[in-house]
Formats: C-alpha cells, sequence, structure tokens
C-alpha cells in the first residue's frame, strides 16, 4: 500500500509541525508514505470564493502529483472534502476519479483504513476537541448534535487511547468557530466573534489544549487566543496522537 | 433601509457584543428545544426523508397539484386567484377589499406578504392594516421588517417592547414585564378582531385532495381575524401544496418541533369552506417560484416549510441578526431563495456562511442548504456579480498556485514579511488583524524540512 501525503497550501508554509507530526506517525504505524513535492493547493480557498472555474490549473497538479497512489492522506479534513466533492480534469477523469475515492483525512484513515485500536501515545493534560464542521458534517467523522443517530466520533476514539489525556466537555460540541476561508476575511466581525465564542466555550471548561483535525480552525481559534493572551495552545490531532513521553518535560 | 450588504450590517450589529450575545444566547436556546424535541422521536430521521419525498413529489407535478387544488377549492366555494407576482398580488387583494369598500383589514402572520410589501402598498392606498401575530405587530408599532420568519421580533429586549408599547398604546413609561405587555397586547388586538370586517391570513399547507388549507399559528390570531371577519383572503406560494390531507401528519409534526420545539402548534386550523354569509378568497402567488423551479440546483429550495430552524442553528444569524439578510427572509433559506429573486442586491448573501452545514442537518424537508450557498457563489461570479478588486485576487492566487515555484517562492516571502516586516500586515488594514493575532511565521516550511530530512 502507497499512500501519498497530501499537506495543504497553509500547513506546509505555517503549520509544519501538524505535517511532520502526521508522516511521523504514520510512518511509526508502518504505512509507506510518500510527499509528492510538487503539490500546492487543492484549490478550495478559490472555489468556495465562488471562482471554481479558476481551479482547473490545481485540480491538474494535484492529479498529477497523487494519481499514483493507493490512498491519498491528508490532516486536514476540510480539504479532503473539497477534494472529494470537486476534483474533476475533463482530460484525467479516471484518474480524478481514484482520487476523490481514495482520499482520506488523516483520523479516518487510522479509524477505518489502519483500523488503529492503540495508539503509543501520552499526553497527560486537559484537551479541547474542536469539531471541525467539514470533517464532521462533510467526512461524517463523528456524530452531529442536530441529527437523530448513534453517538460516535472518531477523532475521540483515537484520543481515548492516549495515556494520560483527558477531555473536557464543551457546552457547544459543534459548533463553527466561523473561519470559513475568505470568510474570516470577508466577514471579519461575524467571523471573529464567532472564534471568541468557541475560544470560550474551551477556556471555561477549563481546555489546556485545544485540538481539532483540520489546522484552519485552530490557527483561526489561535489567533484569537493569542490576542487574548491566553496560555492555552491549540496543537493538530496528530501532533497529540504522535507525542512521546519523553517530549513532555519540553 | 440603507444600500449596505451583510458584512456591513453584521459589524454594525456586532458593535454592541452583549446584545450579540443575548441574541445568540435566545435563538441557541430555541435550537437546542428543537434538540430536544427531535431527539423525542425515535423515527425523526425517517420523517424528514418521507416530507422530503412528498415535497419533491409536489415539485415534480406541482402544475397538476395546482389545477386539482382550484378545482376542489371552487367546488368547496372558495374563489381562487392566480398572481404572477407581488404586484399582482397586491393589486388582487386591494380589489378585493375595493369592491366592498373596505379600508381597514386584520392580517395574521404571512411571509408572503412581506416578500410582496403588501402593507406598504395597501397603506398608499388608504387601508389601514394591522398585524395581529404579537411579534410582528411589535414589530409594526416599530415600523421594522420582522428578523425572523417565526420570531419576527427576536431582534427586540422585552425593555425595548416596553418602550414601543409606551409609545404607541400608552402603556406606563418603563414597563417591560411580559404579563402586562401580553395582557395590553390582546385588550388592543381584541377590539381589532371585533371591528375589521376583513381578515388576510397565510397558507402553512394546502391540501390538493380537499382544496383546503391549513394555518399554524401559536395565538389563534388567525383564527379569531378570519371567523370574525366578511371576507377572508388566504395568500399562498405555489410551493405550499401537499398531495393529500393524510400528508399534514407527516408536516404538522415536523414544523412546529423544527420551529421553536413544542410537539405540535397550538392552533392547526383547518379551513375548508367560507360559512354563510362569508367570502373566502385565495391568492396563488407564483413571484419567481416558478424561475426557481427550473433551476435544477436551487429547486428544491421550495420544498421550504418556513420553520426556521436554518435561522436558529446558524451560527452567523445568531451573530448578525436578521436584519442584516436585508431581506424579507433571513438566514440561511433567506440566502438561497433571495438570489433568485435578484442576484445583483442579493449577490452577498450565499457568502454570509462558512459552509458549517448545520442548516441543512435541521432542515425538515431535507434541503440541501449549504450545498446551494456553495452553488448560488459559483453562478453569482459567473454572471458577473463579483466585485472586480475579488477576482483579480482570486486570479492571482490561481496564478501563485498553480506552480509549484511560484507557490514556494511566494510562501517564502509571505514568511519572511511576517517576521521580519509584520508592520505591514499587522495593521488596521488587515481585517484579520483587528481580532486575530497572525500565525507566528516557522523556521522553514514541510516542504523545505522534507527535503532535509528525507533525502
Amino acid at each position: 500500500m502507497r499512500v501519498g501525503l497530501f499537506v495543504p497550501c497553509y500547513v506546509d508554509q505555517f503549520y509544519p509541525n501538524a505535517a511532520i507530526a502526521t508522516l511521523k506517525l504514520l510512518r511509526k504505524l508502518g504505512v509507506d508514505v510518500y510527499y509528492p513535492q510538487n503539490q500546492t493547493c487543492c484549490g478550495q480557498p478559490m472555489a468556495n470564493s465562488g471562482y471554481e472555474h479558476l481551479t482547473k490549473d490545481c485540480d491538474r497538479l494535484f492529479i498529477d502529483n497523487f494519481a499514483e497512489f493507493d490512498y491519498i492522506v491528508s490532516p486536514s479534513g476540510s480539504c479532503v472534502l473539497h477534494v472529494k466533492d470537486h476534483l474533476h480534469d475533463e482530460q484525467k477523469e479516471q484518474q480524478a476519479t481514484h482520487i476523490r475515492k481514495r482520499v482520506y483525512e488523516l483520523v479516518e484513515f487510522l479509524t477505518d483504513v489502519l483500523k488503529v485500536d492503540k495508539i503509543t501515545a501520552s499526553f497527560p493534560h486537559k484537551v479541547g476537541l474542536h469539531q471541525s464542521c467539514h470533517g464532521q458534517r462533510g467526512l461524517h467523522l463523528s456524530s452531529m448534535t442536530e441529527l437523530v443517530d448513534t453517538p460516535f466520533s472518531k477523532p475521540m476514539q483515537l484520543l481515548n487511547q492516549v495515556e494520560g489525556l483527558e477531555i473536557i466537555q464543551l457546552t457547544r460540541p459543534d459548533e463553527c468557530c466561523g473561519f470559513g476561508g475568505t470568510f474570516c476575511v470577508a466577514e471579519e466581525a461575524v467571523s471573529a466573534k464567532m472564534g471568541k465564542d468557541r475560544v470560550e466555550d474551551h477556556l471555561m471548561n477549563g481546555a489546556e489544549y485545544i485540538t481539532a483535525a483540520d489546522m484552519s480552525c485552530l490557527m483561526h481559534m489561535e489567533g484569537i487566543l493569542k490576542r487574548k493572551n491566553s496560555k492555552v495552545k491549540v496543537l493538530h490531532i496528530a501532533e497529540i496522537l504522535n507525542a512521546e513521553k519523553e517530549a513532555l518535560s519540553e | 433601509m440603507s444600500n449596505l450588504q451583510h458584512p456591513a450590517l453584521s459589524e454594525i450589529f456586532n458593535r454592541d457584543e452583549d446584545r450579540v450575545n443575548w441574541h445568540d444566547d435566545t435563538l441557541w436556546w430555541i435550537r437546542a428545544k428543537r434538540d430536544k424535541a427531535a431527539q423525542g422521536i425515535s423515527e425523526w430521521e425517517l420523517l424528514r426523508e418521507t416530507a422530503s419525498q412528498i415535497k419533491n413529489n409536489v415539485l415534480s407535478n406541482l402544475h397538476q397539484y395546482l389545477e386539482e387544488f382550484e378545482k376542489n377549492a371552487l367546488a368547496n366555494g372558495i374563489k381562487v386567484h392566480w398572481a404572477a407576482d407581488a404586484a399582482e398580488h397586491n393589486k388582487i387583494v386591494h380589489g378585493l377589499l375595493a369592491a366592498k369598500g373596505i379600508t381597514q383589514m386584520v392580517k395574521s402572520k404571512s411571509m408572503l406578504t412581506e416578500e410582496c410589501h403588501l402593507n406598504d402598498y395597501l397603506e398608499q392606498k388608504g387601508i389601514d392594516v394591522i398585524d395581529s401575530d404579537l411579534g410582528e405587530r411589535i414589530v409594526q408599532l416599530a415600523k421594522e421588517p420582522p428578523s425572523h420568519i417565526v420570531l419576527p421580533c427576536i431582534h427586540k429586549k422585552k425593555e425595548e417592547i416596553g418602550q414601543i408599547f409606551h409609545e404607541n398604546l400608552g402603556t406606563e413609561a418603563g414597563v417591560s414585564d411580559p404579563q402586562v405587555l401580553t395582557e395590553t397586547a390582546r385588550i388592543h388586538l381584541r377590539e381589532t378582531f371585533l371591528t375589521r370586517r376583513s381578515a388576510l391570513t397565510g397558507v402553512n399547507f394546502a391540501v390538493a385532495e380537499t382544496g383546503e388549507f391549513v394555518v399554524c399559528t401559536n395565538e389563534g390570531n388567525a383564527d379569531m381575524g378570519a371567523h370574525l371577519a366578511d371576507i377572508h383572503i388566504a395568500s399562498m406560494g405555489i410551493e405550499k401544496l401537499i398531495p393529500k390531507k393524510k400528508h399534514l401528519g407527516v408536516f404538522l409534526r415536523l414544523l412546529t418541533r423544527s420551529a421553536t420545539g413544542q410537539p405540535i402548534t397550538t392552533y392547526s386550523s383547518h379551513f375548508k369552506k367560507p360559512r354563510k354569509g362569508q367570502e373566502m378568497h385565495i391568492v396563488l402567488v407564483d413571484n419567481g417560484r416558478s424561475v426557481q423551479l427550473g433551476r435544477e440546483s436551487f429547486r428544491n429550495s421550495l420544498k421550504c416549510i418556513r420553520c426556521g430552524a436554518c435561522m436558529n442553528t446558524c451560527p452567523v444569524y445568531r451573530r448578525s441578526g436578521g436584519h442584516s439578510y436585508h431581506n424579507a427572509i433571513a438566514g440561511p433559506i433567506g440566502a438561497i431563495l433571495a438570489p433568485n429573486l435578484d442576484m445583483k442586491k442579493y449577490s452577498d448573501l450565499p457568502f454570509a456562511s462558512t459552509l458549517c452545514g448545520s442548516c441543512t442537518n435541521v432542515c425538515p424537508v431535507k434541503i440541501d442548504i449549504h450545498d446551494q450557498l456553495y452553488k448560488w457563489r459559483q453562478v453569482i461570479v459567473k454572471e458577473g456579480n463579483s466585485p472586480a478588486a475579488k477576482t483579480m485576487a482570486m486570479k492571482v492566487m490561481n496564478f501563485t498556485l498553480a506552480s509549484p515555484t511560484r507557490f514556494k517562492l511566494a510562501g517564502k516571502i509571505g514568511r519572511w514579511t511576517l517576521k521580519h516586516a509584520g508592520f505591514t500586515v499587522n495593521n488596521g488594514l488587515n481585517p484579520w488583524y483587528k481580532h486575530r493575532e497572525m500565525p507566528e511565521p516557522p523556521k522553514e516550511s514541510f516542504s523545505e524540512w522534507y527535503k532535509k530530512n528525507n533525502p
């Protein structure tokens, strides 16, 4: 099984640690993982702004980078959902279809494909789990409070295997953080308020760390936390699932 | 109202953070009640699916159901009128009143008449309209449009309502006790009901099979108006049909649980034929609905039963208020209906969302609201309703992302700028920076790290 690691553009540039943790975690689990170096972006920022017609170059590049792999794995539910829903190419539709069927967000790849039931990680902290909307409502990483359904959560299933980790309960377990791509600047007032409210829920319930399967939501909440001079930190779920015991003293 | 668009109107709403918190909490409380009501029914998801399929059937066979409904309504003694648009609807209503020399009308809640701006039209014609739904009466007195389709004055605090009543209904200054205010409204409306010869109601469901229609209210105000008036006019959008009476068993269970978390509306009143000496009219209004029906990507927005659940759950609506949508119908459903009426004017609304998808999940008739928001964005841009600066920015973004070399270079420059020339982004010109710090630029990108560590 050859796995292509898809690192979203902003993770590559601003949050390399999330990508490094993803790579190391997959290798630790014995996955044959590669990072195609000519990748850039899935095109979501343009598509969600109404410019899907401009994403043809990104689509082609994505296909050229990833068509050869059995699975494509990424530490971002949002970007994966975009690829799953919108990757097309008139000349390479067969490869596009292959990718759409084989692209996985990291958490669901671990729970559904690798069926991981033992994570050797340790993270003795109080952690708030932010349910990123596209991962949750788009990829169904967990049940949703709006639906009458049997409760489940793939991220929680993994976090529960981490030694010492304590999950805090949130007042609103699956409300959006307000990032929303270009929404965060186009609708600055509402976006920032949503971010503040989401962060407050975690703080009020005693989180030391906020984690998620999407770095974009965490980037948004980090911006708010820093403005508040809060000591609470954000960490991508891969960084927690990859946390070693000895690293704790840092 | 001003020509301001959603971002600017929301910014104004957000200047009073306590008020935003109060608005958000109030609507979240209703969303929570809705969840509890839904959880109480084990077959909830099946009910939603059933309702969705019934409505899909209606939309696919609308012409037949409309004719069937008209035939049966006529047989029941109801007079049926057809209005192609808002202007024709208003003209028909005025014509019916003028023919009888009526200058006063009582109206129960009807979002369709808001959509058609009937009150303004009738006022200009010298007809006095009183809204009898308490919330709607309050916003009418305040000379404002409703901010929510089910809870028209949800944006008003009780102290503000007290002030409005003081100015208009003569209550003492400073009184904000809901009991006192409600009693005042009750007396005021009783007088209205008793003296009005004409009543207009909306329609929640019209049954093709029987030619009857159902109006749902919690206050019984539709009944009070209609039963005491000589002439009852019901205005309905052509999409309000259901094929059979038994289907009410599906929709009435869904409607109020979704809207307010109540098991059923207090009054679900069936109107089938006029009583002796009374006239009953129904006005079937298109006003853009048949155009929407022809838009394949957006047609199923016409399944909407106007419960307002998508507004209550929408994190943007809760923090921007209904008036920020500058349209009769606010929130996510308004944002997918409005561009059909005027794409340029409402080009901002499909962008007033993070596409979180919560609206789609609460929708009792399973409209894919957030997917339609995405699709409207594409249509709006393609039809040239997007600002030129944004189009330019997107083209630059595409140019950069289309080439790995350019992307890596741009990333490097961006990170360098953040680190060494932070003032260029950490300022008032950057909307992100207003309430949020920029991310700390790392020493190296992942791809640079990978090159070093994985030769």
